[in-house]
């Protein structure tokens, strides 16, 4: 088993100042085999993009053990498991530095890897998704939203991810770019056997890509 | 009801970006009109062009007729007339259009009292009375709530409900479902299809949300209008190769994959079909000459594979 999250418990203080706390999260589930794409599918709000953080090590589960290769993970990730288990975002202007071009947000993969870096590498790694040199100048706030979502998919592959957990990352996109997307995970997994955590509100997508999907209602599965 | 002549949009800076580019929509009485395409086509900035609300370096060309009259050439004061009272407009982000500060009961019922004079006490009440149109759920409390205190989709129609307070007849919408899941864009759309008696002008990406509510469909592609027809015919029998492609890639067809990625804004081919690149059917025409919108089975259609 490559991921599984067991009896995993989020909880915040209630907003509307009772003793009561509020569950994002209550006993909740779910393993994820190698190779396999497993839908996480709900309403907003429920819960779906807290489990996926906390699996990325992004959130501090309160109780509830995450583990991987059927060994227990701590909070926060450390070394290799941090590497291998990546996340792509809704908005993926989140995961990038306003102020950086993209060029040196691309490096940084790289750098963290101890990878060697070169400016003909960083353009392969965009080209495969339909970006171009000239892109690397210009700045997150020069690129589309689906370019970006394209820039930030070729980010994470650098560190070659054993699982993506990605959370709605069409959801802003238009059918095109989407289906773009959804294909070349597709293949991505066939070539490389990388796992998928789909976090998704739409069922029809889920259906047409997931070998398993899981229902979250109210921080419950269901 | 609203014609939309040959509207262009030029915004002049250091390189100008041409954004919209003669687009042709006649907005019936009663009609619901969804303009579709994917980000940064155009469609949120004709909308604004419709509205007079575009920056001073936005070149506008082209007519918008309503009431006799070109909407493009009011005045401010003549503007204030017609914003809100007969035309409104429900912006992108369902949080935006909202003041953080004042409850949503004041801010749904203000239109009334710039446009028709009421009391406070009346425009509260009847922006509970709309509020309880659409939904809202315990409406007397809701309405002395703060926006921040409502969910996505209940803004959303917060917003709308603001939209027809006055008695506007003609809505604008920009992505009304932006960001929503399935159950509330269900809710948004019902919201819409309520407005039996209103005229809409809806821009989406979402093309689920156009089937709810569509009567006519227009469909952009970088600053072009590609295609426009009613709302079955564009997505039954779509006749250009965009509308085509992305119908087939929506996920209950199939995600079927089409060919490239799309073009930033200002790279497309001078001259030809902007659609050309990526299009199945291009031919060389395609690449050198930019085809005219040509009248097929019931479709205006911008592709030269109907031109004979």
């Amino acid at each position: 088993m490559l991921i599984r999250a067991d009896k995993i418990t989020k909880k915040y203080k209630s907003r509307r100042g009772d003793k009561k706390p509020f569950y994002a999260l209550k006993n909740v589930s779910l393993e994820i085999e190698q190779g396999q794409t497993i839908g996480l599918l709900g309403e907003s709000g429920s819960g779906k993009s807290t489990l996926g953080q906390i699996i990325v090590g992004l959130a501090r589960a309160d109780s509830g053990e995450i583990y991987y290769h059927d060994k227990k993970i701590a909070f926060p990730l450390k070394g290799e498991q941090r590497k291998k288990i990546q996340i792509l975002f809704q908005h993926p202007e989140v995961s990038f530095n306003p102020m950086l071009p993209l060029k040196k947000s691309m490096e940084e993969p790289y750098r963290v890897c101890k990878k060697e870096c070169s400016k003909q590498r960083l353009i392969e790694d965009i080209e495969k998704f339909g970006l171009h040199e000239e892109h690397l100048e210009r700045r997150p706030g020069e690129l589309s939203g689906g370019e970006l979502q394209r820039a930030a998919l070729a980010r994470i592959l650098v560190m070659e991810p054993e699982i993506i957990v990605l959370d709605e990352p069409t959801s802003m996109l238009d059918v095109i770019t989407q289906a773009q997307i959804v294909q070349f995970l597709k293949e991505y997994q066939q070539r490389y056997e990388t796992s998928y955590l789909f976090i998704t509100h739409d069922r029809v997508l889920a259906e047409q890509i997931c070998n398993q999907i899981y229902e979250i209602h109210e921080g419950k599965m269901i | 009801m609203l014609e939309i002549k040959d509207i262009s949009v030029q915004f002049a800076s250091n390189h100008s970006v041409q954004a919209v580019e003669n687009v042709n929509l006649c907005v019936k009485e009663k009609e619901k009109v969804v303009i579709v395409g994917e980000t940064g086509s155009g469609k949120s900035i004709l909308l604004l062009a419709i509205l007079g609300l575009l920056p001073q370096n936005a070149m506008v060309t082209g007519e918008v007729l309503f009431e006799g009259r070109n909407l493009l050439n009011l005045k401010r004061k003549e503007w204030d007339q017609i914003r809100g009272k007969k035309i409104s407009y429900v912006p992108q982000g369902s949080g935006n259009g909202m003041n953080p500060l004042m409850n949503v009961g004041f801010q749904v019922g203000e239109p009334l009292l710039e446009h028709r004079q009421t009391t406070k006490k009346e425009a509260f009440q009847k922006s509970i009375e709309l509020l309880k149109k659409f939904h809202i759920g315990s409406e007397e409390i809701m309405a002395k709530q703060y926006p921040h205190t409502y969910s996505g989709g209940m803004r959303q129609r917060a917003m709308i409900a603001m939209g027809i307070s006055a008695g506007a007849h003609i809505i604008l919408a920009d992505e009304p479902t932006k960001g929503l899941d399935e159950k509330r864009v269900a809710m948004v759309a019902e919201s819409f299809q309520m407005l039996e008696d209103e005229t809409i002008l809806c821009v989406t990406h979402d093309l689920n949300f156009a089937k709810k509510i569509a009567q006519s469909i227009s469909v952009m592609y970088a600053a072009n209008q590609v295609e426009y027809a009613a709302a079955e015919e564009v997505l039954n029998h779509p006749l250009h190769p965009y509308t085509q492609d992305m119908i087939a890639a929506m996920p209950e067809n199939g995600l079927k994959v089409s060919k490239g990625f799309a073009i930033p804004h200002g790279q497309y081919a001078q001259g030809g079909c902007r659609y050309a690149p990526r299009c199945r059917m291009c031919k060389e025409r395609c690449m050198i000459q930019q085809p005219p919108m040509i009248n097929c089975r019931g479709h205006k259609v911008r592709c030269w594979n109907y031109a004979d």
